[in-house]
């Protein structure tokens, strides 16, 4: 390697020091900073310092294991797999000819709760196998045309390749892969306590799925007038070619829920990180009897608009039913795994004890 | 244009003919055919740059460096190619890089133009047109004639033509030049001296033929010399110039030495290229295999477009090539982009910390330690053997009379006298007898001393200052030598010579050409004729007296003298031939002791070095007895060892090789045999130049082996070369032993420029050795604070700094690695550009600078008490493949616990927040990343053992920092940019309660094996630098 000086170190003057005369005048200064002498603490891994510390932290994992497993214990989750499952079954064999993608199949799949799901129920759609996480298919949107920046809507980015324009090149709004890959399967959940009672239409409150700062900052509608329809201001554009419906009316049941801003569209643009994932899709409303409590026992059926083709990809469609604690959704991983922490600090603690105890306290084997 | 092209890229070939020719006064013949010689001007540039090349040269000396290259290809790929990153990524840290880098060079280059343009502007007088004209130093071109006032320096090599003294004579020091403060004189050509006018110069018509500039200072034609100081105002004529002059050429930048440090990160870098290389082939050869199932290729949300389904076999080769380059350009972050600058900023930051130490300060001579290149500082921590010279390095030089032996009798300094051995002072007659006045003649004739007057006065006015001598005190004249014996010896002949010779002695100092020495009997002058100097090879130097004796036969010494001194070429060889001839038949007068002390503490720092496992050599031009008992009395040999000898291997017998083997092998093979045997005797090995050299030509691999078995090895009896000879034999042997060289004279230089590190003393023997050193240091004691504590530091922080870097870029780029997994191998990034862009130049960056410049394992005092200390770094130990590969894997491992910890935790469809909502692809990559920058950072806290308040503050401040920085990065729709990825993501996680828990335990699960390891090690197998901690800890 070239040195930093070509020329010696010594040449580079970095005070006025060389105008200093006398006998001492090339005498470097006492600092401790130039002697090397700044105060500084020096800790020691030995064992006697680590064992205290190692016992704190065993129990400091167990209590914190404990209660996350407490916590965890009380929340519940229920997966149905609806690919095939019920009438959906006759859908997903129709899908499987390309001639009627394009035409909406309906279906129903009945499930059993066996205990109540008390508190905040919320209601995801899973996929599986879908990779959101391709890279020409996560680079395929843009962000700027989302936003509602006015003279992105009609020319959205090179970004959006393949789906920027369609054949008659009028742009396309929302651009781009994610966008029109959108899921589109629509549920209606349906709760009946025992055979016989009256069927219980759940409500779903489809709004607050999606991130705050995304809904109010990150997808806005292109602006518009007072006189303007939400129609009016994507004029000149089309929808994706996946699409049945076009942006502004993704949400037939309210007005303010439709454009960039639908949640929906919004919660589908935040790609997952893996291939299985899930969605949020709507959360159970507690204002009226029996859900006031969350979901109780019984029987339920989903309604389904079955849309979304998943044998392409050898996928698998999803309902997931959960309740979350203040940490998230069920997730046994992580008490565990304080759990198994605490317990293995714990047997390594002790064994660094009994060594410390057999080789000498204050390991006598230093002093040669 | 082209030419002058050709010109400054040094393209141009060196001058055509062997010699040429200087027009004084640059009148050329006006008649006869003269082809003008074309001479450089005499700007001195030590400048690399100016201002319209800088760009595009710095740039071309930046991307000649590997690394570098490296960079900028990756650069042009993503400029080239649709890569996962976009070029700012990559483009963004190298231009950070090279930025850093230009602005350091340009600011060393900066400093160059002022000191040269100090010099080049400097006033000088020049003969023009028959008068003296005021220029600056510049415009002095070559066959100028130049004027240069008392204690001025010279502005060029002048070849002296007239003086202001009527002789025609001038004295100069090469204080510049060489360092060398005694007055040498220098004479005039008889025929020019008289040329004392300026009118008188001008109508001067003569030719110089000179060889062409040449870098050996001491093979100078006559009276060349540049940056030396006048004692008396001169006329000279400017032959070489500028860049051509004898000062330039020999400012050349020094051999490049590479530390064992930097070999062994260039071997690592190579493994981790290996490493990226395999990985980003078996990330394409699995795109590929996943693509050949048409599910995974073309789903229907990711459909290709026309373009890419277009394929032919000649586009689907060209795609799998962009392929391997994507991935290339996605992994090419575990290449350590920053390794480089950092570690320059280390050395060149951290070399300061030898100049400022006050322990290598000698008041005495009010002389810092000085660091002529910082590239080798951890070298200092990984000697293995010290090859030193004696005079001057282990002695004082500071040579004091003490005995001499006269036709054989032996005479002592008793009360300020010179006396036979055994005579009583009081039975003394005050005479001499005729042997004791020639030997005091010979001794105070042959030799070079000069005299300087301190008084100033005394050589106002540019009077002769030998008018004055014979009037003056001895207390006013100052002896300056190139030899500190001869002083000595002058001074001796001017205490013991008989009475009244005071005077006259003082005036033989400053003998001329043309005077008649008065010496010791004013009746019996001498002139001085020749002076055949000292060298190093001959051992001897000899003097031509006019005497009247023998006329014919000194016609012909001066006839072989006179061609030899003036011949253009092989000048050296044939004033040997010519000297060998003179000096013959020579009688022995008498021989002399000159006493020379050792230095202050040489024993403590040879028993020292011996301790830290360094074998010490000495290697001295003295004879072997001499060498023997000075090597006992400084500690290198003792008492209890086992001293073996080889001595007196002639040469001669090399004709006869059975023989000679033998009798080489008789005095080892029972040492041999004992040194196997028996491992308590330390073992000395003598051996004499003569025999070295036999030995080293038939018996290498025996020898040294012998010597590898030697605690303290003495040789005597050394040429210079041979001393750099044994070096190079070390430096090349199997082991590959890391060497290191001290000296101080010029006879030093070739085995200082040889070893690893060459450390120069500053003596009295000019600054040659300096010069040319890479360490400098005012006393030999010194060495073992610059070993022990200093090599001892920069090793252990440049090492830990080195591995820290490897391992910090696996734990980067390996989770990103594993992601591909996956995403199909779409080359999707796990973590945003900017984190990717940051990682290495921000967020992790300072806590290692820090950390490598104030590191102490132990305080200094305890390692320099402890020698045995500097044995635990030795071999490159902290570098080795082992240490290597133990951070290596750590990084992985780390790599791993971050990736899949935050995979288990954040799971496939878990939700993290207490609204139900979800996280996607960028929160999880914020995750790694988060707990990545904490754990790296952390994981140095755990090595640092010094903790002051920088490392404090750059430690939680760069964890500090990235949080503030994420905060902000993600608090802004940022305007012009395509992607809003990262918005509001590092806020959306650190809502979450279970990404706190998870980043807790997943530090935590990483940190904790590291610091089991060290737990245990320490309490097991502690490190003699661990017991040494301990023992400081429980003291505290």
């Amino acid at each position: 390697m070239q040195g930093l000086l070509g020329k010696p170190l010594g040449r580079v003057h970095w005070s006025n020091k060389a105008a200093k005369t006398g006998p001492l005048a090339h005498r470097p200064d006492n600092s401790a900073f130039m002697q090397q002498r700044l105060p500084a603490w020096s800790p020691m891994l030995t064992t006697s310092t680590v064992l205290p510390f190692m016992y704190c932290m065993a129990v400091l994992c167990l209590v914190v294991g404990v209660s996350l497993l407490i916590t965890v214990q009380g929340t519940q989750e229920m997966k149905l797999d609806y690919t095939e499952a019920g009438t959906c079954n006759n859908c997903f064999q129709s899908l499987k000819n390309v001639s009627n993608a394009g035409k909406s199949c309906s279906c129903r799949v009945v499930f059993t709760l066996e205990h109540e799901f008390k508190g905040d129920v919320f209601f995801y759609y899973g996929l599986q196998n879908f990779h959101q996480n391709l890279r020409k298919y996560m680079d395929s949107r843009d962000d700027a045309q989302m936003v509602g920046r006015k003279q992105n809507l009609k020319n959205p980015s090179s970004y959006c390749e393949p789906y920027i324009r369609d054949e008659k090149d009028v742009p396309i709004a929302p651009c781009g892969a994610v966008a029109n890959s959108m899921f589109n399967d629509s549920f209606a959940l349906q709760y009946q306590g025992q055979p016989g009672d009256p069927i219980n239409t759940v409500p779903l409150y489809r709004k607050g799925i999606a991130w705050y700062t995304d809904e109010n900052v990150k997808f806005r509608n292109p602006p518009k007038n007072k006189s303007q329809t939400l129609a009016q201001v994507f004029e000149g554009t089309t929808s994706p070619p996946y699409w049945q419906k076009p942006v502004y009316l993704l949400d037939p049941l309210d007005a303010t829920n439709n454009g960039f801003i639908n949640e929906d569209l919004i919660v589908w643009m935040r790609e997952a990180a893996f291939p299985n994932f899930k969605k949020l899709y709507g959360v159970l409303v507690r204002t009226q009897e029996p859900f006031t409590n969350g979901l109780p026992a019984g029987n339920y059926s989903i309604d389904i608009v079955y849309n979304f083709p998943v044998q392409y990809f050898k996928g698998r469609k999803q309902v997931v039913l959960s309740t979350v604690t203040w940490f998230g959704g069920q997730n046994r991983f992580l008490p565990i795994a304080y759990l198994v922490t605490s317990g293995l600090v714990f047997i390594i603690a002790i064994f660094l004890t009994v060594i410390w105890w057999k080789f000498g306290k204050d390991a006598k084997n230093m002093n040669e | 244009m082209l030419r002058w092209t050709r010109q400054q890229l040094g393209f141009d070939p060196p001058h055509q003919s062997d010699t040429r020719t200087v027009y004084v006064a640059n009148r050329f013949p006006q008649h006869g055919h003269y082809i003008p010689q074309r001479f450089a001007d005499n700007r001195i540039i030590s400048s690399k740059y100016t201002i319209w090349n800088f760009v595009p040269k710095n740039l071309f000396e930046q991307f000649r460096r590997i690394a570098n290259f490296y960079f900028i290809i990756i650069f042009l790929v993503q400029l080239m190619i649709d890569t996962p990153t976009s070029p700012v990524t990559s483009g963004l840290p190298l231009f950070f890089v090279i930025t850093v880098t230009a602005i350091k060079q340009g600011y060393e280059d900066w400093l160059r133009h002022n000191a040269d343009n100090e010099v080049n502007g400097a006033p000088v007088f020049v003969v023009r047109s028959g008068s003296l004209v005021q220029t600056r130093s510049k415009n002095i071109r070559v066959g100028d004639i130049v004027r240069v006032a008392k204690d001025e320096t010279f502005p060029a090599d002048l070849v002296l033509l007239s003086s202001d003294r009527s002789e025609g004579t001038c004295h100069i020091t090469t204080a510049s030049l060489d360092g060398e403060t005694n007055l040498k004189t220098h004479f005039s050509v008889a025929e020019t001296s008289v040329c004392q006018s300026g009118s008188r110069l001008e109508s001067l018509q003569a030719v110089v033929e000179c060889q062409q500039p040449d870098p050996d200072l001491y093979s100078t034609i006559g009276d060349s010399s540049l940056l030396i100081i006048a004692v008396c105002t001169t006329a000279g004529v400017a032959v070489y110039t500028g860049m051509e002059s004898k000062m330039a050429l020999n400012y050349k930048c020094k051999s490049q030495k590479r530390s064992a440090v930097e070999k062994s990160m260039n071997t690592f870098l190579i493994i981790y290229l290996c490493i990226l290389l395999f990985e980003a082939v078996l990330s394409t050869i699995l795109k590929y295999a996943w693509q050949a199932e048409n599910q995974w290729d073309e789903p229907f949300y990711n459909q290709k477009t026309e373009q890419e389904k277009n394929s032919n076999p000649f586009l689907q080769i060209l795609k799998f090539i962009s392929d391997f380059l994507a991935f290339l350009v996605l992994y090419n972050y575990i290449i350590p982009i920053s390794l480089y600058v950092t570690v320059e900023m280390q050395k060149f930051l951290g070399s300061f910390f030898i100049g400022w130490d006050l322990d290598l300060y000698h008041e005495e001579s009010d002389q810092k330690a000085q660091v002529n290149t910082s590239d080798l500082n951890e070298e200092l921590g990984q000697v293995e053997y010290v090859f030193t010279d004696k005079t001057g390095t282990l002695t004082e030089n500071e040579m004091y009379f003490r005995e001499c032996s006269i036709n054989g009798i032996k005479y002592q300094e008793l009360n300020g006298r010179l006396v036979p051995e055994g005579v009583m002072e009081d039975t003394l007659d005050g005479s001499n007898t005729g042997d004791e006045l020639l030997f005091l003649k010979a001794v105070a004739l042959c030799h070079t001393v000069q005299i300087s007057y301190d008084q100033p006065d005394s050589m106002g006015g540019g009077g002769d200052p030998f008018s004055h001598a014979n009037g003056f005190s001895s207390g006013t004249m100052e002896y300056y030598a190139s030899s500190p014996d001869e002083k000595a010896l002058v001074e001796a002949t001017k205490r013991y010579g008989p009475p009244g010779t005071l005077k006259v002695v003082s005036a033989v100092l400053g003998r001329n050409i043309d005077d008649h020495i008065p010496l010791i009997f004013p009746h019996d002058p001498y002139k001085l004729l020749h002076v055949l100097e000292f060298d190093a090879n001959r051992r001897r130097m000899s003097v031509i007296l006019d005497g009247e004796e023998h006329p014919e036969s000194y016609a012909e010494v001066e006839r072989r003298l006179g061609a030899a001194r003036t011949a253009l070429q092989h000048r050296d060889e044939r004033l040997q031939e010519a000297f060998a001839f003179i000096e013959r038949d020579l009688q022995l007068l008498g021989a002399t002791g000159v006493e020379d002390r050792l230095q202050d503490k040489v024993q403590e720092t040879i028993e020292a070095l011996r301790l830290a496992g360094i074998k010490v050599w000495v290697l001295t031009g003295d004879k072997h007895e001499t060498a023997v008992s000075v090597s006992l009395s400084c500690g290198h040999f003792h008492r209890t060892m086992n001293i073996l000898e080889l001595l007196q291997q002639r040469t001669d017998n090399e004709s006869t090789g059975r023989p000679l083997m033998s009798c080489l092998m008789d005095p080892f093979l029972p040492s041999l045999l004992r040194i196997n045997d028996d491992h308590v005797i330390q073992h000395g090995l003598v051996v004499d130049g003569a025999s070295l050299s036999l030995a080293l030509r038939q018996h290498e691999k025996l020898f040294m082996d012998v010597c590898k078995n030697c605690s303290a090895v003495l040789c005597c009896r050394m040429a210079p070369l041979q001393k750099a000879k044994v070096v190079h034999l070390f430096k090349t042997s199997p082991e590959r032993p890391i060497t290191l060289a001290i000296g101080d004279g010029a006879n030093d230089v070739s085995m200082i420029q040889e070893a690893h590190v060459g450390i120069g003393i500053m003596g009295k023997e000019g600054r040659q050795a300096v010069r040319n050193s890479d360490y400098a240091i005012a006393r030999f004691k010194f060495l073992s604070k610059l070993l022990l504590v200093h090599g001892h530091f920069y090793y252990i922080r440049i090492a830990h700094l080195v591995q820290y870097f490897f391992y910090k870029n696996v734990c980067f780029i390996t989770p990103q690695f594993l992601y591909q997994f996956f995403c199909l191998f779409s080359q999707q990034t796990l973590y945003d550009g900017a984190y990717l862009t940051l990682y290495n130049i921000f967020f992790t960056s300072l806590p290692i600078l820090v950390y490598s410049l104030f590191e102490q394992l132990v305080h200094p005092h305890v390692l320099q008490t402890k020698p045995a200390l500097y044995r635990d770094i030795s071999r490159n130990s902290l570098l080795s493949f082992r240490t290597f590969l133990y951070w290596t894997l750590l990084g992985f491992c780390h790599a791993f616990i971050f990736f899949f910890g935050s995979y288990a935790l954040i799971g496939e469809d878990t939700s993290l927040n207490g609204n139900g909502q979800m996280f996607g692809n960028w929160t999880f990559g914020t995750l790694v990343y988060t707990v990545m920058v904490i754990t790296v950072t952390l994981q140095l806290a755990l090595e640092t053992h010094y903790w002051t308040w920088m490392n404090h503050f750059v430690t939680w401040g760069s964890i500090t920092f990235y949080f503030i920085f994420s905060l902000f990065y993600g608090g802004i729709i940022w305007p012009f940019v395509q992607t809003q990825d990262m918005y509001f993501v590092f806020v959306q996680l650190l809502s979450s309660g279970s990404a706190w828990f998870t980043i807790i335990i997943i530090i935590v699960t990483c940190l904790f094996p590291d610091m089991l390891k060290k737990v245990l090690y320490r309490h097991l197998h502690p490190t003699g630098t661990q017991k040494n901690q301990r023992a400081i800890y429980d003291l505290a």
